[in-house]
C-alpha cells in the first residue's frame, strides 16, 4: 500500500497544476484564430470605429458566432466574406475590394509617386538649362569680389 | 503659369466633394438586397407560439416587414406611424420582434397598440443578418413576388411614408 | 458674471484681431510704419484677452458652474478638479478656445522673437495670423460659444467623457494644437513672403526654427495620443489610421517634408516656391483635420458636433483660408526665382526625393480618408478604407523615403556621386542586411516584413555611424568627446532625430512580428503563461474611485519562478454617464510591455482575461520622443541662438548675385 500513497503524492503536484491552468476562452482555439484573421477586416457595423474582433457590440457578437459557425463547415475565406457582402454591402470590409469604383483608390498613390518623381526630374532638368544659360558679367564678378573680401574682414 | 494653379484646382475639387459631404450621413448603410429576393425565413409567431410564420406564405401581395424590439427607442418613435397605417388597410406590415424577450414584447404590444396581423420571432438574430439588419427598427417593402424594393433604416417617418414609401406600395400593387 | 466676462472678452478679442488682420497688412503694403508698427501690440493685447476667457472658463468650471451649457455638458459635481480643468478643452467649444488661445500664445512668441526680421515682413507675419485667429473666434462667437448659459441651470453636469479622464488624453489635444496652431507661423511666413514679392533663402532660414518647433509638438502631440489609446482603451492596439489620426498625421507629413524643403531653400536658395506651397499645405491639412472631425462628414470617434451650421462655417473658413493663399501662391510664386543650380544626384536631390515621396505617402493617406466620401458623393456606394488598405500602401511608400535617410546626409551638396557613396556604405548595407536576416530566425519566427523593417531600421543607425566617423576624422580635435562636442548641434538634431525614427521602426517590427494574446478563462489560482512570463488570478475586489466604481483583478506574475510584478486590470463604470470602461494593467518595460484587460465576469467568481505579450513596444513612443527632442536640439543651434541677438547684416539694395529669370 505504501507505494500506492507514494504515487498519489508524487502524482498531486502534477494534478494540482493540471487543475490551476487556465483555460482558454474559446473552445477550439484554431477556429477561433481563423475568425481573429478574418474579423480584424471587418468593421462593425454598430460602432463604425471598430473591427469586428474588438467591437462588444451585441451585433458584432452575432456576427462572429455567425462567421465561428461557417468557418466549422469548413468554407473558405472567400465565401465567408461573400456572405456578409451580400448582405452588408462593401462597407463591411476594411480592405476596400479592387472594383472599377476603386481603382483610382488602389492605383492612387503610386500615380502620385510616379507623378511627383517625374515632375521633381523635370523640373531639376528645366532649371539646370535655365540657369547655365545665365552668365555673370564683369561687374557682377567685382561685386562679388567685393562682397566677399568685407565678409572676411568681419569679425 | 499653369502649373501653379494645379494645388488651388485641386484644393476646390476637394472642396466641393467636402461641400457634398456636408448634406451625406456616413453612417448610414444602404442595403445591397434591394431589388434582390427576400431571404426566407420560418419562424415561431409570437403571439401563437407553435404557429409558424413563413415568408413564402406572404407571396402575392405586397407586405412590409418591420424589424423591431421592446427595448428599442426608435420603435416607440415610429409605432403611432405603423398604427395609423395599419388602421388605412392600405398594405400589411407583419412584425419581426428581434432579440427580444417574448413576454416584454407581448406586454409592449399590450401597451402601445398591435398594428400587426402577424409577429414572427426571431430570437437569435439569424433573420435579422439575413436581412441586413444593423439597428431597429428598420423596415422593408418587398412586393408580390417576394423582392425587396426598399429599404427604412430607422424609424418611419410620416412624410417618408407619404412620399416614397406609399407610392412604391401603390405602384407595386397594380403589377 | 464671470462667464460673461469671459464672453465680452473674446468680442473684444476678434475686435483686436480685425485690426491686427487689417491694419499692418494694408501697412506693409504702403509702407507706412505706424501702421505696420499695430502688430506687436495687437499680438499681445489678444493674447491677454483670450487668456481672460480661457481663465473665466476655467473658474466656471473650477467652482462647478452648472449654469454655463458647456460646464454642465461636460463636468460633474464629482469629477476631481484636475480634471475639471481639462475638461475646458473637452469638447467642441471648449477645444476651439484652447486652439485660439494656444494661436494667441504663438503670436505672442513671434512679436518677441522677430527682432531680426524686416519690419513689413513682421506686420505680415502678426497679419496673417490675426485673421486667422478672426475666423476662430467668430466661429466661436457665432456657432460656437462656451459661455452659453444654460436657464435654469443644471441640477449636476453630465460628466466628462469616461475615455478622456487619464493623463495622457488631456495633455494630448494641448500637444496637438501647438503643433497645428504652430504651422500657422510657417503658413503666416510663407504668405508673408508672397505678398511682399521677395523670396529669398533668407526667409527659408528665419521660417525653420519656427516650423521644427511645431512639429516637434505635432510629433510629441501623434506619439501621446496613440500611447494614450494604447493604454485608454483596452484593446492593446495603438493605431488604427481611422479618420481622425489620419488627420492628425498628415500635417505632421507635410511638416516633416516642409523641415527638409527648408533646408534645401536655406542651403542653396532653391525650390521657395515648394517650401513656400508645403508650408501653406501644412497648415491646411491642420485645418482640414479641424473640419473633418468637426464636421460630421467621416464617422469618428472624436465626433464633437456633427451640426452641419458648424460644419458649413468651417467649409467656408477653409475656403477663403486655403483658397486665398493659393490664388496668391498661383500669382506670386511664378515670380519667384530659381536659386542656385544642383544635380539630380546630390543631397538636395536627395532631399527632394524624400519631399515627394513624403507627399506621395501624404496624397495616399488623404487618398484613403476621404475615398467613401467621394464615392457616397457620387452615389456609387458605401464603402470602407481601413488598415488593410494604409499599411499596404503606406510601407511601399515609405520605404525608398528611409532608404534615402541613410544615404542623403553622406552626399555632397551640389553634385554627389552614387558609385562614391555605395563604396562608403557597404559596410553600412551588409551589416544591415545581415542582422535584419538573422535576428528573426533567432527569435524564431521568420517573416520578409518583419526583417524589412529591421533592415530600415538598422541601415539609419549604420548610416549614421558611418557619417559620425566619417566627420569625426576630418575634424580637428585632440579627444573624442572634444571632437564630439565640436561638431554643431543641429548636425546633432539631425542624427538624433533620425536615430529616433530608427528606434520607432524598430518597435513597429517587433511588435508587429513577435507580439502574442491569449483569451482564457480564469478562476481564482489559476495561471496562464504567455511570452515566457506566468500569469495566477488572484480574483477581483471593489474598489470606489471619486467618479466610478470598479472590480479591480489582482494578476500576479513571474518568470523562471521569480517574481515578477503585480498587475490590477479593472472595470470600471463611471456613475454620471453609466459607461463601463476597461483600465488595462500594463507593466511597462524596455524590452516588452505585458498587457492584461478583464472581459466579463463569469460563473464562481472567475473572468475572461485577456493577455498580451508585446516586445519592444515601448520604442515606438519613446523613439517619437527621441525624434522630438533631436528637433529641439537643432534649434538651438549656435547660429539661431546668435541671431536673435544680432541684426541681419543688409546687402546693399543694387546689388545682384546672379541675374533671376522669370520663369
Amino acid at each position: 500500500m505504501r507505494w500506492f500513497y507514494l504515487v498519489v503524492i508524487l502524482l498531486i503536484p502534477g494534478l494540482a497544476a493540471a487543475a490551476y491552468e487556465a483555460s482558454p476562452l474559446a473552445e477550439n482555439p484554431q477556429v477561433e484564430a481563423r475568425l481573429k484573421t478574418l474579423a480584424v477586416e471587418l468593421r462593425c457595423l454598430v460602432c463604425q470605429n471598430q473591427t469586428l474582433a474588438d467591437s462588444n457590440a451585441p451585433l458584432a457578437e452575432d456576427l462572429r458566432r455567425e462567421v465561428r459557425e461557417m468557418i466549422v463547415k469548413n468554407m473558405s475565406d472567400q465565401e465567408i466574406i461573400d456572405f456578409l457582402v451580400s448582405r452588408y454591402g462593401d462597407f463591411v470590409l476594411y480592405r476596400p475590394p479592387l472594383k472599377t469604383t476603386t481603382t483610382l483608390l488602389w492605383v492612387g498613390p503610386f500615380l502620385l509617386l510616379i507623378g511627383g518623381a517625374t515632375a521633381l526630374v523635370l523640373a531639376l532638368r528645366r532649371r539646370q538649362k535655365k540657369l547655365a544659360a545665365v552668365a555673370l558679367t564683369e561687374a557682377e564678378h567685382n561685386r562679388v569680389a567685393q562682397l566677399l573680401s568685407e565678409g572676411a574682414n568681419r569679425p | 503659369m499653369s502649373r501653379f494653379l494645379i494645388p488651388l484646382g485641386i484644393f476646390v475639387v476637394v472642396l466641393a466633394f467636402l461641400g457634398v459631404g456636408l448634406t451625406l450621413n456616413p453612417r448610414e448603410l444602404p442595403s445591397p438586397l434591394v431589388g434582390k429576393p427576400a431571404p426566407n425565413f420560418s419562424l415561431p409567431q409570437l403571439h401563437e407560439k407553435d404557429k409558424v410564420l413563413s415568408s413564402t406564405d406572404l407571396r402575392g401581395q405586397v407586405w412590409l416587414l418591420n424589424f423591431w424590439a421592446s427595448w428599442c427607442g426608435g420603435c416607440k418613435e415610429e409605432h403611432p406611424v405603423l398604427i395609423h397605417l395599419a388602421k388605412s388597410g392600405e398594405v400589411p406590415i407583419y412584425g419581426m420582434d428581434y432579440k427580444d424577450r417574448r413576454e416584454e414584447a407581448l406586454a409592449w404590444l399590450k401597451e402601445w397598440g398591435n398594428p400587426y396581423p402577424l409577429v414572427a420571432v426571431d430570437e437569435s438574430g439569424r433573420v435579422g443578418i439575413d436581412y441586413g439588419v444593423y439597428g431597429v427598427p428598420e423596415t422593408y417593402v418587398i412586393d408580390k413576388a417576394g423582392v425587396i424594393r426598399y429599404k427604412q433604416i430607422g424609424p418611419l417617418r410620416e412624410d417618408v411614408l407619404q412620399t416614397k414609401i406609399l407610392p412604391l406600395v401603390r405602384e407595386l400593387q397594380n403589377q | 458674471m464671470i462667464p460673461e466676462i469671459g464672453h465680452y472678452a473674446l468680442i473684444l478679442a476678434l475686435c483686436v484681431a480685425v485690426v491686427q488682420g487689417t491694419i499692418p497688412i494694408y501697412g506693409a503694403a504702403v509702407g507706412n510704419s505706424s501702421f505696420m508698427s499695430v502688430a506687436k501690440p495687437a499680438a499681445r493685447g489678444q493674447f491677454l484677452l483670450v487668456l481672460l476667457a480661457f481663465c473665466c472658463l476655467g473658474y466656471a468650471f473650477a467652482v462647478k458652474d452648472f449654469s454655463v451649457l458647456y460646464v454642465a455638458a461636460t463636468s460633474n459635481s464629482q469629477l476631481p478638479l484636475h480634471y475639471r480643468i481639462a475638461a475646458i478643452w473637452g469638447a467642441h467649444e471648449g477645444s476651439l478656445l484652447l486652439w485660439v488661445f494656444i494661436l494667441t500664445i504663438w503670436m505672442v512668441a513671434v512679436s518677441f522673437f522677430s527682432g531680426h526680421l524686416p519690419e513689413a515682413m513682421r506686420a505680415r507675419i502678426l497679419g496673417v495670423m490675426g485673421l486667422v485667429s478672426v475666423g476662430f473666434l467668430l466661429f466661436m462667437l457665432t456657432v460656437s460659444n462656451p459661455f452659453e448659459r444654460l436657464i435654469p441651470a443644471a441640477f449636476d453636469g453630465r460628466d466628462l467623457n469616461p475615455l478622456l479622464q487619464d493623463p495622457g488624453m488631456v495633455i494630448h489635444p494641448p500637444m496637438l494644437y501647438m503643433g497645428y496652431v504652430g504651422f500657422s507661423v510657417a503658413f503666416a511666413f510663407a504668405l508673408a513672403a508672397l505678398f511682399g514679392g521677395t523670396l529669398d533663402a533668407a526667409w527659408a532660414r528665419w521660417s525653420r526654427p519656427w516650423t521644427t518647433v511645431a512639429w516637434c509638438f505635432l510629433t510629441i502631440g501623434v506619439a501621446i495620443g496613440s500611447g494614450s489609446a494604447y493604454y485608454e482603451l483596452g484593446w492593446g492596439g495603438w493605431w488604427f489610421w481611422a479618420p481622425v489620426e489620419n488627420a492628425s498625421l498628415m500635417p505632421w507629413l507635410a511638416g516633416t517634408a516642409l523641415i527638409h524643403s527648408l533646408a534645401v531653400t536655406d542651403k542653396r536658395g532653391s525650390f521657395k516656391a515648394w517650401s513656400v506651397l508645403l508650408a501653406i499645405l501644412a497648415f491646411s491639412l491642420s485645418l482640414l483635420g479641424t473640419f473633418l472631425v468637426r464636421s460630421g462628414v467621416l464617422t469618428s470617434v472624436h465626433a464633437f458636433a456633427t451640426d452641419p451650421k458648424r460644419g458649413l462655417f468651417i467649409l467656408v473658413f477653409l475656403a477663403v483660408v486655403i483658397g486665398g493663399s493659393l490664388m496668391l501662391y498661383a500669382w506670386r510664386a511664378p515670380r519667384v526665382g530659381l536659386g542656385g543650380s544642383f544635380s539630380i544626384v546630390s543631397r538636395e536631390g536627395m532631399l527632394l526625393a524624400n519631399n515627394v515621396l513624403l507627399v506621395a505617402a501624404l496624397g495616399a493617406v488623404l487618398l484613403g480618408t476621404l475615398y467613401p466620401l467621394f464615392l457616397d458623393a457620387l452615389d456609387l456606394g458605401k464603402i470602407s478604407v481601413g488598415p488593410p488598405y494604409f499599411d499596404t500602401v503606406f510601407v511601399p511608400l515609405m520605404t525608398p523615403a528611409i532608404f534615402l535617410m541613410g544615404i542623403g546626409p553622406l552626399a555632397q551638396w551640389k553634385k554627389a556621386s552614387l558609385p562614391e557613396l555605395a563604396v562608403r556604405l557597404r559596410w553600412a548595407f551588409g551589416v544591415s542586411v545581415a542582422t535584419a536576416l538573422l535576428v528573426p530566425i533567432l527569435m524564431g519566427h521568420w517573416s520578409p516584413l518583419v526583417s524589412l523593417g529591421l533592415l530600415l531600421a538598422l541601415w539609419i543607425a549604420t548610416t549614421i555611424a558611418v557619417d559620425l566617423r566619417e566627420r569625426l576624422t576630418r575634424t580637428d580635435g585632440s579627444s573624442f568627446m572634444g571632437k564630439l562636442a565640436m561638431l554643431p548641434r543641429a548636425y546633432w538634431g539631425m542624427v538624433i532625430a533620425h536615430f529616433g525614427l530608427a528606434l520607432f521602426i524598430t518597435g513597429v517590427t517587433m511588435v508587429k512580428g513577435f507580439e502574442v494574446e491569449q483569451d482564457v478563462r480564469m478562476n481564482v489560482g489559476e495561471t496562464a503563461t504567455l511570452g515566457g512570463y506566468t500569469f495566477r488570478f488572484d480574483g477581483t475586489e471593489q474598489y470606489r474611485g471619486p467618479n466610478y466604481i470598479a472590480a479591480r483583478g489582482s494578476i500576479h506574475v513571474s518568470q523562471d519562478g521569480r517574481d515578477v510584478t503585480v498587475m490590477y486590470p479593472e472595470k470600471r463604470r463611471y456613475t454620471v454617464q453609466n459607461q463601463t470602461m476597461t483600465e488595462a494593467a500594463i507593466s511597462p518595460g524596455f524590452l516588452r510591455d505585458l498587457y492584461v484587460s478583464l472581459g466579463e465576469p463569469l460563473e464562481g467568481g472567475a473572468w475572461s482575461v485577456r493577455l498580451y505579450h508585446k516586445p519592444f513596444i515601448d520604442w515606438i513612443w519613446g523613439g517619437c520622443l527621441v525624434m522630438a527632442v533631436g528637433g529641439v536640439l537643432a534649434i538651438s543651434d549656435r547660429r539661431y541662438r546668435l541671431a536673435w541677438r544680432r541684426k541681419e547684416v543688409e546687402v546693399p539694395a543694387g546689388t545682384q548675385m546672379a541675374r533671376q529669370t522669370v520663369s
